[in-house]
């Protein structure tokens, strides 16, 4: 169980910068991006998450990229340079939107049930090969022997999936973090490769249940997603288009917020907050009364340790 | 009608262009000095900052080319991180047609254009090699002579979903149904040398980056693209023609030429010569004495090595007829190995001068339409386009024929490309 104040995230959904702003002023510790290949009038969330690595200083930025629409190598290069880009503050909410319209986007075959399980668990396992396919030192601008790199410390990672394969390395040197933190829903089925959970479930009970069962799946963070409702909203808990559970509702003020939070704090790390109204923002940010987080990396705020590169050998 | 020089910087982020031992150079991957170059471009006026791409890391015979600068980031993610540091600047990103999913890429540049406020350009390029395909799920699908078929193809369905059209396109070279991306209409670049390339280039491009840059060959080139652009209906003044360059800038003529040949010497090293023989002959030549005459065995005829990246296509095959010419320069002239490679590599040429007589080489490029601009490859980072825009630009303003400040905010504005 955490100790501390739970982590706070923010879903943006379609609003631009200036909410992000807000957010990392408020003290939160990282904005999650959704997006679609169906997104059409939308900017793509990586390029989002980009452009916000300028406009913000400390926050940590998640954009939602789908495995299921996209080349593996290109997923794992973009997310690196992000993470350049913002100077260690690049994060990846796992996306795997399978209907067919999405497939239908780049011709490839749906997948479901255990074969999309797979192409997640190989998309993820393979961004993370790629990330450290270039070693920390690899770049050493030797004057005596003219070499720029130490061609022993840039890897072919050689990686077969049951759907891909990338030789490799990575066009990309390694992100300041090593690895981006990777969050993804619990209910992908691929917990064992998420650094932070994210559950979305209507009561505090499933959510306990869940985290519990998150943790034992090797989850090291797990954080909960609460819809925030202005006061007096009255309208049922929506039904999701891909059939995955509605989050935690939260309909009083912004003043009973923070005592909502502390209560998910002793189950969860930290709490995602998606705004039905994001101009309730500074009225929470007040009630919350949180600092800005200090980073400088997503990791250093997350307590998350900056993983070793597999390839390295131990000196 | 426009008689302005427009000028873009080309950042390859590899290869031995760059001389990373200068000592002024700091990093080529960190953002700063993305930001930094970004912002001097801008105080210079510049039309455009164009990043390169390559999807495979260059490799020597198995193993990653360690000589010169290597690794970048994925152009648009940078880019759009700039656009956040800038507010003028066009953007161009280098991406392949081969190894992307057209409507994933359309999304993600109309998003660049989107964020930046229509700052946005492609640099289409196509891959033929299935070496680069080993890093996507499709590895060397496309034969040579296709790649652009299918990049013609793919910038159709990219033009339709930006300007909100969707489509269903399914054939053997593109299979995708999608919905339209944001409104959005990035400049299109192409280097158009190859006869496929110039037809792509005149049936799409906005602007070309071609490598003809000597003024007899950038006449030929101009004059025959026109030629291509009335086939397809298009007038000869919707495409810029921007070559590829090199500048060297002394206070005197003397000084510049000195300058020149150490920037050669610094790009041609001992190890790098011995690096590029060693594609020809496909074995280690580390043995030989870079300043000494070429090596003494013939190279194995067989199958190339794969380093595919350092080495263009046209010169994949022929390579011992190729040899053979080189011994009979090299005996000719009494050239070393260093000397040699000096000699043969291909460079984009190279305007070595004072500021005033570059603007005045360049003046004569843009009054006799030989081209509309270049593209330029700096060597030292900052040095060479602090240079520019401090000494050469100040010039071709006093002639002219260059802009004193930004009219417009889009790139296309810029170009002075039909709206």
């Amino acid at each position: 169980m955490s100790q501390r104040q739970p982590h706070l995230a923010l879903e943006l959904g379609e609003h631009a910068g200036d909410l992000a702003t807000s957010a990392e002023a408020a003290g939160f510790a990282l904005v999650t991006i959704a997006d679609s290949p169906l997104g059409g009038a939308r900017i793509e969330a990586g390029v989002r998450a980009a452009h916000l690595a300028r406009r913000t200083r400390r926050i940590g930025l998640a954009p939602t990229l789908h495995v299921t629409v996209t080349e593996p190598f290109h997923l794992a290069t973009q997310l690196a340079s992000l993470d350049h880009a913002s100077l260690g503050r690049g994060a990846w909410v796992v996306g795997a939107q399978n209907s067919a319209e999405a497939y239908a986007t780049v011709g490839l075959p749906r997948l479901d049930g255990a074969e999309l399980r797979r192409e997640i668990t190989d998309a993820i396992d393979v961004a993370r090969q790629l990330w450290d396919s270039w070693e920390d030192d690899a770049i050493i601008r030797d004057r005596s022997t003219g070499r720029f790199l130490d061609a022993g410390k840039v890897h072919h990672v050689n990686f077969t999936g049951a759907r891909f394969s990338v030789v490799g390395p990575l066009i990309t040197p390694r992100p300041p973090q090593g690895r981006l933190v990777v969050l993804g829903s619990d209910e992908l089925g691929v917990t064992d490769r998420l650094d932070i959970a994210l559950i979305a479930a209507p009561t505090l009970d499933e959510i306990t249940d869940r985290t519990r069962r998150a943790r034992a799946d090797g989850a090291p963070l797990v954080f909960a997603d609460l819809e925030v409702h202005p006061a007096g909203h009255s309208s049922p808990p929506r039904h999701l288009a891909d059939g995955s559970s509605p989050p935690l509702r939260h309909t009083g003020g912004a003043d009973e917020l923070p005592e909502l939070i502390e209560r998910l704090g002793r189950v969860v790390d930290g709490v995602r907050l998606h705004l039905a109204d994001p101009g309730a923002l500074p009225g929470i940010a007040a009630a919350l009364g949180r600092p800005p987080v200090t980073g400088p990396t997503l990791r250093d705020t997350l307590g998350l340790p900056r993983p070793a590169n597999r390839f390295a050998t131990v000196a | 009608m426009s008689h302005r020089l427009h000028l873009g910087v080309f950042f390859t982020g590899v290869g031995p262009q760059l001389i990373w031992t200068d000592p002024a150079f700091s990093s080529h991957t960190h953002i700063d000095t993305f930001i930094a170059t970004a912002k001097t471009l801008e105080r210079g006026l510049f039309d455009a900052f164009f990043l390169g791409e390559g999807l495979r890391v260059r490799e020597n015979r198995g193993r990653v080319h360690d000589l010169d600068v290597a690794g970048r980031p994925d152009a648009i993610t940078q880019l759009a991180a700039l656009a956040a540091e800038t507010s003028r600047i066009g953007l161009v990103a280098t991406q392949n047609t081969t190894y992307n999913f057209p409507a994933d890429l359309a999304r993600r540049l109309a998003g660049l254009d989107a964020i930046s406020g229509g700052r946005a350009g492609w640099n289409i390029v196509t891959t033929d090699n299935a070496w680069t395909g080993e890093n996507f799920r499709n590895g060397g699908w496309l034969p040579h002579d296709r790649r652009y078929a299918r990049a013609g193809a793919f910038v159709e369905v990219a033009k339709a979903l930006w300007q909100g059209h969707p489509v269903d396109r399914h054939d053997d070279l593109i299979d995708v149904t999608a919905a339209p991306t944001v409104p959005a209409r990035p400049v299109l670049f192409q280097a158009g040398d190859s006869p496929g390339g110039r037809d792509l280039a005149a049936r799409h491009a906005d602007v070309v980056f071609s490598a003809n840059t000597d003024y007899h060959k950038a006449i030929a080139y101009a004059a025959d693209l026109r030629r291509r652009l009335a086939g397809h209906g298009r007038s000869p003044d919707s495409l810029r023609i921007l070559p590829g360059a090199a500048v060297v800038l002394g206070d005197t003529p003397a000084e510049a030429a000195e300058k020149a040949r150490w920037i050669q010497r610094e790009q041609v090293t001992g190890p790098r010569a011995l690096a590029f023989l060693e594609q020809y002959w496909g074995k280690d030549l580390s043995g030989y004495d870079p300043d000494g005459p070429l090596p003494d065995i013939e190279p194995t005829e067989g199958e190339l090595d794969p380093s595919r990246g350092t080495i263009s296509i046209e010169h994949r095959t022929g390579k011992a007829e190729r040899i053979a010419g080189w011994r009979r320069l090299a005996a000719e002239r009494d050239l070393s190995i260093r000397d040699l490679v000096i000699e043969v590599t291909p460079q984009h040429s190279t305007f070595v001068g004072t500021p005033s007589q570059i603007a005045d080489e360049w003046s004569r490029y843009v009054r006799d339409r030989a081209a509309d601009g270049f593209n330029i490859l700096p060597q030292l980072l900052p040095g060479t386009i602090e240079d520019i825009v401090d000494k050469l630009i100040p010039e071709l303003q006093s002639r002219g024929v260059y802009r004193t400040e930004y009219e417009g905010t889009t790139l296309r504005e810029h170009l002075d490309l039909p709206g």
